[in-house]
C-alpha cells in the first residue's frame, strides 16, 4: 500500500486502457454499413418501446413488444388489412377449403424471396409448418401460440388441429386440419405463425431451444431472424436498449418509406412521453389517455384504434356460492354505473359493452341492449335472493396496463364504489399481474369472488373471445363447471365453431351471445376501450390497427 | 493483514451461501412467478402446469436448490426468463454492471467532492449561519425521496429547459464503439469525443439524483468527525505548540477526521445500489438497478438471484476495502 | 476537560477513548451508588438546555408537533370526506383529468374527483401510523435481537450478528421490496412490516453495541458483584442506559420509514386501499399525471419532505445533544 505501488497500479491501468483503445480502433470498421442501400434516404423512425423484446423468432415469442418488432420483418400466409381486423391475402393470394373444411389449398405469391435470398415457395411453407409442429419438449411449452391455436404438437397428433402440409406445386400448398373451425385459416394471420427462411432456420438450428434452469435458452437463429417483410434485422444494442431494423430494398411489395426503424426501450410511461416531447423518439404505444389532449396540443398526433377488446368483471361461483344465484349476478350488474365509468375513467371512444365481444367481430349480436344502471333494482334483487349485505372479495391487478384497462386501479375504484352503494361489502384484494394475480384468477379453483380482467382479440373470430372464456369447461376463470348450464354452453360454443359456412356460424354465435347475457350471465362485460398510439410532429402514414398490429413500412418522417 | 483479509473473504463466502439459500427459497415462495409473466391472459391451470414442468419449477424446493447449486458451482446461474431471455443470468449482470459503476462512481465523486469540503467548512464555523444552513440543506437531501429528486431534475432540466437528455445512456443513432461498457470511458479510449460527451450528458441528472443521499451522509459525518477531532487533546497541544494552522489542519485534523468518513463511504455502497434501482427506473437508465426492477416485476428468478448475491458480494468486498483503507490511514490499526 | 469529567460520562456508551476513559471510570466509581437510581438525568438536562437554543432542533420540533397534531385532528379538520367524490362529474380523462381549484375545494380534486386538500389532511394520519408502527416494530425486533446478543454473548451473539450481517448486506430497499411482495395481497400492514424489517438490523446492532459497552462498564460490574440477577442487570441497568442512542435512531427511523413508504408506493407496493389515503400512496398514484397535473405529485411529496425533514432535524440535533463529546 505504499505510494510506489499506487503509481504502479495506475500505470498498469493506463496501459491496459491504451491496449483496449487499440482493440477498439480495429473493431470500429465492422459495424455500421446501414446506409449502403443506395435509394433515397428517408430518415429513421424511432419508436419508444415499453419493454425489451424476448428474442426475434416470432414463433417462440409471447409478448407484444417482441411481436411489434418481428411484425416489421415477417409476413404470414394471410395478412390483415391495415386499419381493420379483416383478413386479406399476403404471402398467399388465394385459399380454398374442401367441402368439409378440413383441407385448405393455398396459392402462393411467386415473386417473394427471403432476406437471405432464398426463394419463398410451397416447400418453404411446408417446411415452416413442419418446423412449428415438430418441437422438442422445451419448444412445445415455449411455442405458446401454436399450442394455443393448434392444441398439440407432433408428439400428440390426435389432438392437433394441424395434420399435414403438402407442396402440390411450386406455388401451391395444401394444409390438412383435423376438424373444421372458424379459427382456420384466420389464425395464420398470427405473428407467431409467420413464414421464416428454411435455410436460415436450418443453419441457425431454429428448433434447438432448451430449458435451462428456470428459463429457455434460445438457439442462434432467434437472434438472426430471416423473413420476407419490408424490414431486415439490423442489430440489437443491448447496452443502450436499441433494436435497429433496416429497409429491405428487395421487398416484393412497395418498399418501406424510411431507411431505418429503431425501437428504443423506455420502460417508464411518463419518460416515453417526455422523450417524445424532447424529440428524441418519433412515437410510442399506449399513451396514457390523460395525456392525449396535451400530446395533441404539442403537435403530436394521437392515433386512436378501434376497440378490439373487452373488459369484464369476472365472477367466480366456486369461491362464493352466493354468486350461483342469477339474481345476485344481475343485481351486481345493475349496481354498476358503467356510463359514468366510461365517461370519467376511460378514453374517448370507449363504449359500454353489451356482450363479451366488440362489435367488429362477426357473431356480435346487435339487438342486445346495455344492462341498465339501476341501484334500486339491484337492492331489490339482492333482497329477493337473501343476499343483502353480502361480502364480495373483489380484486384488481397492479403493475399492469392493458389496452382494455389503461388503469386497473381507477376502474376498480369506480366499480367498488358502485357496489358499496347498494350495500355489498367489498373486501379489497390485489396482487401484481405477474405476482399472483393471474394465478389467483385462473387457479383451479380461482381464489377471488370477483375480479377484473379482459381480452384483446388475436384475430377476427367470435370463438377467440367467448370460446376462450367459456369454451373450456374444466379450466375457465368463470367457474362455469359448477353451474348447471356450464356444459351446455361449452358444447354450444364448440358446435358453433365447427360450422363451415360464415353466415350460419355468425348466426349461431349471435344466439349464444344473447343466451349468455340473458340466461347465464357468467360474468359482467363492462366496456371496450380504444388503445391509442402517438406519433410526433412530421410523422405520417401510421395506420392504427384494431389488433395493435401496426406495420411501419408506410410511415414517413418529415424533416423538422 | 493477509490473515485478516483471508478470514474476511471466508466469512463472505459463508454469508453468500447462506444468502443464496435464503434468496432461493424466498423468491420461490413469492406469489406468482415467471409462468404468469409468460402466459398473461392466456394462463390456464393446464398450460401453467405444462410450463412449470418444462422449467423444472414443479419440483420440490430442496431438489431445485441442489440443482441450482450444482449448476452454480460450474458457473452457470441459470438463464434469464424476461430481462434478456435466453441469456445467462451472470452475463446479464455483467453486461449491466458497467453502466451502474459509471453512474455510482460519478455520484460518489460528486458526493465526496462536495460533502467533505462543506462538512469541514461547517465544522470550522460551528453554530454560524453557514453551518446551520448547510446542516439543514444536507438534511433536506435525506428527506427528499430519491425518486422524487430524480423526477424533479428530469422535469426541469430535461423537459422544461431542455438542457439535458431525458433518459437512456446514449442518443439514438450515435454510432459509438463499445469497449468496456462504460460509455464515457469508451468514448475517451476510442477518442470519440462526441460519444463521450453524449454519455456524460446522459449521466449528469441520474448521478446528481443518486448523489443526494451519500452527499448528505458524508457531509454530516465529516462535520461531526472534524468537530470531534478539533476537540482532541493533540490538536490543542498542537495549537499550544504554536504550529501553523495549515499544518494542524492537514496533519492532525483532516487526517484523523477522515477515518469515520472512509467507513461511511463504504457503507454508502449498499445505499447507492438501492438508490440506483429508483434512479435508473426514473431515467430508464439501463444499469443493474433497472435490471433488478424489471427482474422483480417479471419474476425473472435467475437474474434476481444473481443480482441480489452480487449486491451482497459487492457490499462485503467494498467494506473489506474500506477496512484496508482504514488500516492505511490509521497507523494504530496497522500495527496491530 | 473538567466539565466533561464532572458529568456522568460513562452513561454514554459511545466513544470512550484515551485517558478520558480512565478518568471517567474513577469518577464513575465515586458516584457508583447513585448512577443506577437516576440514569443520566444531568445528561438529559444539559442536553435540553442546549437543545432549547438550537434553531435546528426547534424547527424540527415545530414541524413534528404540527404534523402529529394534524394527524390527530385532521378527520375533523378536513372539509370533505376524503373518500367522497364530489367533483367526479367534472372528470373527463382527456379534457379535464384533474379538476382544478374552485370555491370549497382550494386545491382542487384528484383524478377521481375527491377533494385534494381533505385527502392531504387525512393522509397525515395514515402517514404517521405507517411511520410510527414501522419504527416501533423495527425497534421491538431490534430490541429482542440486540438484547439477546448483547446480554448473552458467546455463540448467541455470533449467530444473531451473522443474521444481522446478512440482513444488512441486502440493500435495504430491496429487502423491503421483497418482503412487501411476499404478501398475498399488499396492505397497510405489509407495508409497515416491510419497512420495519429493514430497521431491525440497525436497531439490533445499535443495542448490542450499547449493551456490550456496558457489560464491562463499572456500574454493571458493580451490580454483578453485588449478586444482582442477570435478568435484572439486563433490564434494570443495561437497557435503560442504552436507550439514549436508540431514541435518536428511532426519531431518524421515523423519517426513513415515511420515505421508504413513499418509495415502495412508487414501486407499486404501497397500501392499495384508497379508503386510507396516505401521502406515499398519493404520490405513487400521481405519477401518471406528472405531465398534465404535476401538482398532484408535488403536494404529497412536499408534505413527505417537510415531515421527514422535521424528524431528521430533530433526530440529528438530539444525537448531537446527547453526545457528551459535543458538550461545550
Amino acid at each position: 500500500m505504499s505510494p510506489k505501488r499506487t503509481v504502479a497500479t495506475w500505470t498498469t491501468a493506463v496501459l491496459a486502457a491504451a491496449a483496449l483503445a487499440g482493440c477498439a480502433d480495429s473493431q470500429r470498421d465492422d459495424d455500421g454499413g446501414g446506409e449502403g442501400g443506395g435509394s433515397e434516404d428517408a430518415g429513421t423512425f424511432i419508436f419508444g418501446a415499453a419493454g425489451a423484446p424476448e428474442m426475434f423468432d416470432p414463433y417462440y415469442a409471447t409478448d407484444g413488444e417482441t411481436f411489434r418488432i418481428t411484425r416489421q420483418m415477417f409476413e404470414g400466409l394471410l395478412g390483415i388489412e391495415p386499419g381493420s381486423a379483416e383478413v386479406v391475402p399476403e404471402l398467399a393470394t388465394e385459399w380454398t377449403p374442401n367441402d368439409e373444411g378440413t383441407e385448405w389449398t393455398f396459392t402462393l405469391r411467386d415473386d417473394v424471396t427471403f432476406h437471405d435470398g432464398e426463394p419463398f415457395d410451397a416447400e418453404a411453407v411446408c417446411y415452416n409448418f413442419e418446423r412449428m409442429f415438430d418441437q422438442n419438449e422445451a419448444g412445445r411449452t415455449a411455442g405458446e401460440y401454436w399450442g394455443y391455436v393448434m392444441g398439440a404438437y407432433a408428439d400428440d397428433p390426435e389432438n392437433s388441429l394441424y395434420q399435414s402440409c403438402e407442396a402440390t406445386d411450386e406455388f401451391e400448398a395444401v394444409v390438412s386440419i383435423s376438424r373444421p373451425t372458424s379459427g382456420f385459416p384466420t389464425m395464420l394471420t398470427l405473428e407467431s405463425l409467420s413464414m421464416q427462411s428454411p435455410k436460415a432456420m436450418e443453419d441457425g438450428d431454429a428448433n434447438g431451444i432448451a430449458a435451462e434452469g428456470e428459463g429457455f435458452s434460445f438457439p442462434e437463429y432467434a437472434d438472426n431472424p430471416v423473413g420476407t417483410g419490408p424490414f431486415v434485422f439490423g442489430a440489437y444494442d443491448e447496452a443502450n436498449g436499441e433494436i435497429t431494423l433496416e429497409r429491405n430494398d428487395d421487398y416484393w411489395g412497395e418498399a418501406a418509406k424510411t431507411s431505418e426503424l429503431v425501437f428504443r426501450v423506455i420502460p417508464d410511461e411518463s419518460t416515453r412521453r417526455q422523450e417524445l416531447e424532447a424529440g428524441s423518439i418519433n412515437g410510442y404505444d399506449l399513451p396514457n389517455p390523460v395525456d392525449w389532449a396535451g400530446l395533441e396540443d404539442e403537435g403530436n398526433s394521437v392515433e386512436v384504434r378501434d376497440p378490439f377488446n373487452i373488459l369484464y368483471l369476472g365472477l367466480n361461483p366456486e369461491a362464493n356460492p352466493q354468486l350461483k344465484d342469477l339474481k345476485v349476478r344481475q343485481a351486481i350488474y345493475h349496481a354498476l354505473n358503467r356510463d359514468q365509468l366510461v365517461q370519467t375513467q376511460l378514453p374517448e371512444g370507449a363504449a359500454v359493452a353489451t356482450q363479451f365481444m366488440p362489435d367488429t367481430v362477426s357473431g356480435y349480436n346487435t339487438s342486445l341492449e346495455p344492462f341498465p344502471y339501476d341501484p334500486d333494482e339491484a337492492k331489490r334483487l339482492l333482497a329477493e335472493a337473501g343476499a343483502e349485505g353480502m361480502t364480495l372479495e373483489f380484486a384488481y391487478p397492479t403493475e399492469v396496463s392493458r389496452p382494455y384497462m389503461p388503469d386497473p386501479e381507477k376502474i376498480y375504484e369506480a366499480l367498488r364504489t358502485d357496489l358499496e352503494a347498494v350495500g355489498i361489502k367489498v373486501k379489497v384484494a390485489t396482487a401484481s399481474w405477474n405476482g399472483g394475480y393471474l394465478d389467483n384468477v385462473s387457479g383451479e379453483p380461482g381464489k377471488y369472488d370477483a375480479y377484473i380482467l379482459g381480452w384483446t382479440g388475436d384475430y377476427d373470430a367470435a370463438y377467440n373471445f367467448i370460446g376462450t372464456f367459456f369454451g373450456n369447461l374444466k379450466d375457465n376463470d368463470f367457474g362455469t363447471d359448477v353451474m348447471p348450464w356450464g356444459k351446455q354452453l361449452a358444447d354450444d360454443l364448440q358446435a358453433a365453431d365447427a360450422i363451415v359456412d360464415d353466415d350460419e356460424r355468425a348466426a349461431a354465435f349471435e344466439e349464444i351471445n344473447a343466451q349468455i347475457m340473458e340466461e347465464y350471465l357468467p360474468g359482467l362485460p363492462i366496456s371496450h376501450s380504444p388503445p391509442a398510439l402517438v406519433v410526433g410532429p412530421g410523422v405520417d402514414g401510421v395506420i392504427p390497427s384494431p389488433l395493435t398490429a401496426e406495420e411501419f413500412d408506410t410511415v414517413t418522417v418529415g424533416g423538422e | 493483514m493477509l490473515r485478516f483479509v483471508v478470514r474476511r473473504l471466508l466469512q463472505m463466502c459463508m454469508v453468500v451461501v447462506v444468502l443464496s439459500m435464503l434468496v432461493f427459497v424466498w423468491l420461490r415462495s413469492l406469489p406468482g412467478g415467471p409462468v404468469s409473466a409468460i402466459l398473461g391472459e392466456r394462463q390456464t391451470p393446464q398450460r401453467r402446469a405444462a410450463l412449470e414442468a418444462a422449467l423444472g419449477l414443479d419440483q420440490p424446493l430442496p431438489v431445485q436448490y441442489l440443482k441450482f447449486m450444482e449448476r452454480a458451482i460450474q458457473g452457470n446461474f441459470g438463464v434469464s426468463t424476461k430481462v434478456l431471455p435466453g441469456e445467462d443470468a451472470l452475463d446479464v449482470f455483467l453486461s449491466r454492471l458497467p453502466a451502474t459503476i459509471e453512474l455510482s462512481l460519478l455520484a460518489l465523486f460528486l458526493a465526496i467532492t462536495l460533502g467533505i469540503p462543506l462538512g469541514y467548512l461547517a465544522a470550522r464555523r460551528q453554530g454560524s449561519v453557514t453551518d446551520t444552513t448547510a446542516v439543514i440543506f444536507s438534511l433536506v437531501g435525506v428527506a427528499v425521496p430519491v425518486f422524487f429528486t430524480a423526477f424533479l431534475l428530469k422535469y426541469f432540466f430535461a423537459v422544461e429547459w431542455n438542457l439535458l437528455p431525458v433518459s437512456g445512456r446514449q442518443t439514438t443513432g450515435l454510432d459509438a464503439t463499445r469497449v468496456t461498457g462504460m460509455f464515457v470511458l469508451d468514448g475517451v479510449l476510442t477518442r470519440e469525443w462526441d460519444a463521450a460527451w453524449d454519455a456524460v450528458k446522459h449521466l449528469i441528472l441520474p448521478a446528481v439524483a443518486l448523489a443526494t443521499i451519500p452527499f448528505a451522509v458524508i457531509f454530516r459525518i465529516t462535520r461531526a468527525s472534524v468537530l470531534d477531532v478539533l476537540d482532541e487533546d493533540y490538536v490543542r497541544t498542537a495549537e499550544a505548540k504554536g504550529l501553523t494552522a495549515q499544518v494542524i489542519r492537514g496533519r492532525h485534523v483532516l487526517r484523523n477526521a477522515m477515518l469515520p468518513v472512509v467507513t461511511t463511504v463504504g457503507l454508502q455502497v449498499g445505499g447507492l445500489l438501492a438508490g440506483a434501482v429508483l434512479t435508473e427506473t426514473v431515467f430508464s437508465y439501463r444499469g443493474v438497478g433497472d435490471a433488478l426492477a424489471t427482474a422483480f416485476r417479471e419474476k425473472d428468478y435467475p437474474v434476481l438471484q444473481v443480482l441480489i448475491l452480487a449486491a451482497a458480494v459487492i457490499y462485503v468486498l467494498v467494506n473489506l476495502l474500506v477496512d484496508i483503507a482504514y488500516a492505511v490511514i490509521d497507523p494504530r490499526i496497522r500495527t496491530r | 476537560m473538567t466539565d466533561r469529567a464532572s458529568g456522568t460520562t460513562d452513561e454514554s456508551p459511545r466513544r470512550p477513548s484515551y485517558g478520558q476513559r480512565r478518568r471517567a471510570r474513577i469518577d464513575a466509581l465515586a458516584t457508583a451508588g447513585t448512577v443506577d437510581d437516576q440514569p443520566g438525568v444531568s445528561l438529559i438536562r444539559s442536553a435540553w438546555l442546549r437543545l432549547r437554543r438550537n434553531p435546528v432542533f426547534l424547527i424540527g420540533l415545530a414541524i413534528t408537533v404540527v404534523f402529529v397534531v394534524l394527524a390527530l385532528v385532521s378527520p375533523w379538520l378536513a372539509p370533505w370526506d376524503p373518500t367522497a367524490r364530489p367533483l367526479l362529474d367534472q372528470v373527463r380523462p382527456q379534457s379535464n383529468p384533474v379538476p382544478g381549484p374552485e370555491p370549497g375545494h382550494p386545491l382542487g380534486a384528484d383524478d377521481r374527483g375527491r377533494d385534494l386538500l381533505s385527502r392531504l389532511l387525512v393522509g397525515s394520519r395514515q402517514t404517521l401510523i405507517v411511520g410510527v408502527f414501522a419504527t416501533l416494530f423495527g425497534l421491538l425486533g431490534g430490541l429482542v435481537l440486540g438484547t439477546l446478543a448483547g446480554a448473552m454473548g458467546g455463540w448467541v451473539d455470533s449467530l444473531v450478528m451473522r443474521v444481522v450481517d446478512v440482513m444488512l448486506s441486502i440493500p435495504s430497499l430491496l429487502l423491503a421490496f421483497t418482503i412487501a411482495s411476499l404478501a398475498r395481497s399488499p396492505s397497510q400492514w405489509t407495508l409497515i412490516v416491510a419497512i420495519a424489517v429493514v430497521q431491525v438490523p440497525i436497531f439490533a446492532r445499535l443495542l448490542r453495541g450499547s449493551m456490550l459497552a456496558q457489560r464491562s462498564s463499572d456500574h454493571v460490574l458493580a451490580a454483578r458483584s453485588l449478586g444482582v440477577k442477570p435478568r435484572a442487570i439486563v433490564f434494570r441497568h443495561m437497557l435503560p442506559n442504552a436507550l439514549g442512542p436508540v431514541i435518536v435512531q428511532a426519531t431518524l427511523s421515523l423519517a426513513v420509514a415515511i420515505i421508504d413508504a413513499a418509495a415502495l408506493s412508487f414501486l407499486g407496493l404501497g397500501n392499495p386501499d384508497q379508503r386510507q389515503p396516505e401521502w406515499g400512496q398519493m404520490l405513487g398514484l400521481a405519477q401518471r399525471y406528472i405531465s398534465e397535473a404535476p401538482h398532484l405529485a408535488f403536494y404529497p411529496a412536499g408534505c413527505i419532505i417537510v415531515v421527514a425533514l422535521g424528524f431528521t432535524l430533530m433526530g440529528e440535533s438530539l444525537r448531537e445533544a446527547l453526545d457528551p463529546k459535543s458538550r461545550r
